[in-house]
Order: structure tokens, then C-alpha cells, then sequence
């Protein structure tokens, strides 16, 4: 529970960056890129997530080189090249690892294992916090970001990397298809009713870790997968902020 | 004291030129008008003045000189979760209380916007706290993208008496593009016609005769009603 509370905590944080850039889908479809990786990995018997982060790795540093060199939008190149993969993976993967592998499944890591995750997630939230200024300000206004001598390009990249270390680390825990969502949904709830920036990535992490820690607890108590478990707890989460901002649009 | 010198830049974009070979210089203190029609590149050239687009000629700034850059328009929603005062925290150590204060002061804004929304607030106030940003670093030249469709006219009056009180106040040097000739005549020191090219340059009295106005805009009528983006 421990694994996933960290994971949570630092794929929101992501995912509250997401939201500002408006790239919800862009991350959705990139968390598919692990699949191919990983079956890879579970072919030739070495750890999925060294095989999930390779190919994230190379995905993000040609979103990159993409972003700035050609006129195809990027949503595009994400959606086309993104889901081909997924099926490639699907394709390759062995078949009694594709259901892991789709809708992860985070009981059945090691204690090692374990202990590497939450490392990594505390990385990938240090990190995201010492550079969240700079983000932000990247995400409303590259201009004015540029205009104070922040360096954009190496900006963005930074972020894709966190974004596919984020993502390699969640993939565990709700498998390749929702992956996404686990990144995008505590932001989107927390977008909802919040005003400030403070608020909105508190809230975020806030929202990722209760559903992450409900999640592996109902998943214990009713032997469900703790993926889809999670996604299902989030969604309420954000069906509810949804209503309390309507409510308060309402007054 | 010359703040900039710009020789020969040409500005191309997806093999497009849209700028070609344009030349002034500003001087210190001085307010720099750019006008011409939609289209005709000056938020490119404004751009392309500080770095934010590549080009080639000579953009020369006086050594150490620092510039603040106030964007035509900012690509946010209404409901993004930012309030105008962690918008200012952005820019790091240097935006304290105190400066923010300040800044505000001179952008005759009360206090009590740092609580609201970056997106909340009207135009023509986000215009106003676009500037204090950029006051917040103590720039020597200020930058200012005129965004006039989004702004009515009396919000634009405003921000132009705003802009000079700074420009008296702190000695600010202005290089502002403008859509409005009443502004240009009443304010500025020097003015130039662009239309992807330099078409005049000097002082506004002097440059801005009818037929160089006709050969800008093409014709009495296309000035009279041209239509902003």
C-alpha cells in the first residue's frame, strides 16, 4: 500500500503539470508505450520496468525532437505511432502477462522491488518540486518563461522525463491502458475546485493518494485487481469535485 | 545613448519571409511605436527582438541592458488554478512582497486583484498584471504587444496612460505595438510602418504623412475599417 500511496503521490503531481499543458491525452497515450517494453522484457526474463522505461525513454525524446521540428501536430504523431505500439505490445506479450500488464497488479512485487519504487517516487517528487515554478510559468506563457531566461526546451524535456519515470513507476500498479488515468484524474478533481496553485497541486496529491490507499485496501479485503479498483475510487473523487463546483457556480 | 540597434533582420517561418530586412534603432528613455496591418509581422519583430523567434541581421542591445516582455495575449482558461499573486511568485527570489507592491502601484492596480484568478480577471487587468511582471524584474526597455481586439477602447486609454506614468516614472524605455494612430501621435517619440517591410521610420509628425498611411494600409477605406484579429 506503502508502493502505491508514493507512486500516487508523485504520478499526480505529474498529472497536475498535465492539466496546465493540456496534454491529458498526450500522457494517456504515452503510458502505452511501456507495453511493447515490457513484454520485451518478460520474452527475453529481464525486469519489465527497466524494458517499460527504455521505450518511454526513446518515446519522450522523440516527442521532444518532434515538438520542435516538424509541422504535424503532436497529438497526431501520439495518437498514431502511440497506439500502434500498444498493439505491437499486446501482440508480443505473453498471454497470461497481457491482463497484468494492461491493468497492473502491485501485490505481487518484492521487497527490493518495493523499496525502488518508493526511492523513485520520492525522486520524482523532489524533483517536480524543485522545478514547479519554472513549469508553470513555462505552461501559461513560454514568452514570459523565455523572456526571464528560462531555458524551455531543456524545461520540457526535464518534464517528459519525469513524465516517463512517473509513468514506468505507475504501470505496476494500474497496468498500460490505465496508466493515464491515474496521472490525469486526481488533477482533473483537484482543478475542479481549486483557485490557487497551492491548492490545486496539494489537492491533487491529496486526491491520487486516498484513492491509491482505498484502492489496495477494497483490492485486499475483496481480492479485486487494484487497478481498475483505483480508477473507479478517482473517477467518484472527480464526479464529486465536478458536482461541488457546479454547486458552487450555482451560488 | 542608443538602447538598440537593429541592421538588416529578416525573420523567415516555415520558409515564409516575413520579415525583411528591417533597420532602426531606439534610444534611451524614448517610446517606440510599431504600426502597420494585421499580418505585417510585428509581433514577430517584437519577438525576434528578444531572442523568443530566430532571425538573422544584427539585433544589438546597449550591454547589460535588462528587458521586460508583456505578450499580446496569454494561452490560459478562465479557470486555470492560479492566483495573480503565485502568477508573480513565478518569477522566483526576486518577486517579495514588497516589489510586487510596488509594481502593482505603478499599474494603478489595488492589492486585493493578488487573490483573484489568473483567469478571472478582465482583460485589460491581466494586460495590467502582465506589466507589473515584467516591472517586478526592473527592466530598462520595456516590450509591449498591443492586444487590442480583446480590449475596449476606454481599457485601452487606460493602459497607455499607465504605460507613460511608467515611462516618466522610471525612466522606462518603451517599444510598444500599436494599433491605434491617436496613440502614436499623442505619445510616442519615433514610430515605424511595417509591412513585412520597413516602410517608414521617424518621427510621427514627420513619417506618417496620408500617402505613406495609404501605401501601409492599402487605401483610405482599408485603414479606416481594418479589422483586428
Amino acid at each position: 500500500m506503502l508502493v502505491a500511496v508514493f507512486v500516487a503521490a508523485g504520478a499526480s503531481l505529474l498529472g497536475s503539470f498535465a492539466i496546465l499543458k493540456r496534454m491529458a491525452l498526450v500522457g494517456d497515450a504515452l503510458s502505452h508505450v511501456a507495453l511493447p517494453g515490457m513484454a520485451l522484457a518478460l520474452i527475453f526474463k529481464f525486469d519489465p520496468f527497466i524494458g517499460a522505461i527504455a521505450f518511454l525513454l526513446t518515446a519522450v525524446t522523440g516527442i521532444w525532437v518532434i515538438e520542435y521540428r516538424s509541422s504535424l501536430s503532436l497529438e497526431t504523431i501520439v495518437g498514431v505511432f502511440f497506439t500502434a505500439s500498444l498493439a505491437i505490445g499486446a501482440l508480443i506479450m505473453p498471454e497470461h502477462d497481457l491482463i497484468e500488464a494492461l491493468f497492473g497488479n502491485i501485490t505481487e512485487l518484492t521487497l527490493r522491488e518495493s523499496l525502488a519504487s518508493i526511492a523513485l517516487s520520492i525522486i520524482l517528487i523532489v524533483s517536480l518540486l524543485s522545478i514547479y515554478k519554472k513549469l508553470t510559468l513555462n505552461m501559461v506563457s513560454e514568452e514570459m518563461a523565455q523572456s526571464i531566461g528560462i531555458k524551455n526546451r531543456r524545461l520540457e524535456f526535464i518534464y517528459l522525463l519525469s513524465f516517463a519515470l512517473g509513468v514506468a513507476l505507475g504501470i505496476r500498479f494500474v497496468g498500460a491502458l490505465l496508466m493515464g488515468s491515474l496521472v490525469i484524474i486526481p488533477a482533473a478533481s483537484a482543478k475542479n475546485i481549486s483557485r490557487s496553485l497551492h491548492s490545486f497541486m496539494s489537492g491533487s496529491v491529496v486526491f491520487g493518494v486516498i484513492a491509491a490507499a482505498l484502492g489496495i485496501y477494497v483490492s485486499k479485503t475483496y481480492s479485486f485487481p487494484p487497478g481498475p479498483i483505483f480508477i473507479l475510487i478517482s473517477s467518484v473523487i472527480f464526479l464529486t469535485t465536478l458536482f461541488i463546483r457546479q454547486a458552487k457556480k450555482g451560488l | 545613448m542608443k538602447m538598440l540597434e537593429v541592421k538588416n533582420l529578416n525573420v523567415e517561418l516555415g520558409g515564409v519571409k516575413v520579415l525583411d530586412d528591417i533597420n532602426f534603432d531606439v534610444e534611451k528613455g524614448e517610446v517606440l511605436a510599431i504600426i502597420g496591418p494585421n499580418g505585417a509581422g510585428k509581433t514577430i519583430l517584437l519577438k525576434s527582438l528578444i531572442g523568443l523567434i530566430p532571425f538573422r541581421g544584427e539585433v544589438r542591445w546597449l550591454k547589460g541592458v535588462k528587458t521586460g516582455y508583456v505578450p499580446q495575449r496569454m494561452d490560459i482558461e478562465t479557470d486555470v488554478p492560479l492566483t495573480v499573486k503565485e502568477f508573480f511568485r513565478l518569477r522566483g527570489k526576486l518577486a517579495t512582497d514588497e516589489k510586487i507592491k510596488e509594481a502593482l502601484d505603478f499599474v494603478q492596480l489595488d492589492e486585493s486583484i493578488l487573490r483573484a484568478g489568473l483567469g478571472e480577471i478582465s482583460i485589460g487587468q491581466r494586460q495590467r498584471v502582465l506589466v507589473a511582471w515584467a516591472v517586478v524584474g526592473s527592466p530598462d526597455v520595456l516590450l509591449f504587444d498591443e492586444p487590442t481586439a480583446d480590449i475596449d477602447i476606454a481599457g485601452q486609454e487606460s493602459i497607455y496612460k499607465m504605460l507613460y506614468h511608467l515611462q516618466k516614472n522610471l525612466g522606462l524605455t518603451v517599444i510598444l505595438v500599436s494599433h491605434d494612430l491617436n496613440v502614436v501621435y499623442r505619445h510616442t517619440n519615433t514610430v515605424l510602418c511595417l509591412n513585412r517591410k520597413n516602410l517608414c521610420f521617424g518621427a510621427p509628425d514627420k513619417v506618417l504623412s496620408t500617402e505613406q498611411l495609404l501605401a501601409l494600409y492599402g487605401g483610405e477605406n482599408a485603414f479606416f475599417h481594418h479589422k483586428h484579429d
